[in-house]
């Protein structure tokens, strides 16, 4: 099945580009990025902050199916009500340096919308190891569950 | 093209506009990167797909977009529920 997210990743780029159509009004879209309960919702995050401004942060914190909470945080350089969203992530306590996120939200019609998410890293291998994280924690836990099935054999 | 059938360079070059040596030089590099395989059959080389390499390269990015999808989903089902509370 074809996803309605595009990610659109460039050979010896350090940037990739996220667009995703959604059947909101671009406000609701927009809220979805700036209510805090609405983000821990969607998420799947606890938020500590988010103080949606100019020069403003957030600092949100996950807990893994292990009990591992992973913090991530980040500062507002630009904010536009339901037009853009400027700001750096961070992955707390890993080896992958500040991203920076150029958020554009779009009108399409009155009830739907559109959200460009363009992302910058420090380098192309930063990129790249980003975009691999997901594959390889998959492999990772199929390594893990081939595990469990071979120590229950033993 | 190539996925239904091994071809030798000349017709692969046949159905581009391209110049031969720029379709060879393409050749070249999907060779070395494994895309392609290469089979000697007398004096012609024969090109094939390399299926299980095209599909690693397509899969590679394929856990980052589900990740991305699956979130996007449910922002998009909060916010329809938060819509519907007001």
């Amino acid at each position: 099945m074809e996803l309605k997210t595009k990610i659109l990743a460039e050979d010896n780029k350090q940037e990739i580009v996220i667009t995703r159509e959604f059947d909101l009004p671009v406000e609701l879209l927009f809220t979805a990025y700036i209510e805090p309960e609405i983000v821990e919702q969607w998420m799947g995050t606890k938020v500590l902050k988010l103080d949606c401004k100019k020069h403003g942060s957030y600092q949100f914190v996950t807990t893994d199916p292990k009990g591992n909470q992973h913090g991530f945080n980040g500062t507002i350089h630009e904010f536009v009500p339901n037009q853009k969203i400027t700001r750096t992530f961070e992955m707390e306590n890993t080896p992958f340096p500040v991203q920076l996120e150029y958020l554009a939200f779009e009108k399409i019609t009155d009830n739907t919308s559109k959200l460009t998410m363009h992302i910058i890293y420090k380098s192309i291998t930063d990129r790249d190891n980003m975009l691999k994280l997901p594959f390889a924690q998959g492999i990772n836990m199929a390594h893990n569950r081939l595990q469990d099935i071979f120590n229950k054999l033993k | 093209m190539v996925a239904s059938q091994s071809m030798t360079a000349g017709a692969i070059a046949s159905n581009f506009d391209t110049a031969r040596p720029t379709v060879s030089k393409h050749l070249q590099i999907l060779t070395e990167c494994k895309l392609l395989q290469q089979e000697q059959n007398g004096r012609e080389i024969y090109y094939h797909i390399n299926a299980k390499k095209m599909k690693e390269v397509a899969d590679f990015i394929e856990p980052f977009s589900k990740i991305w999808d699956d979130r996007f989903n449910k922002l998009e089902s909060v916010m329809k529920t938060y819509k519907s509370k007001k």
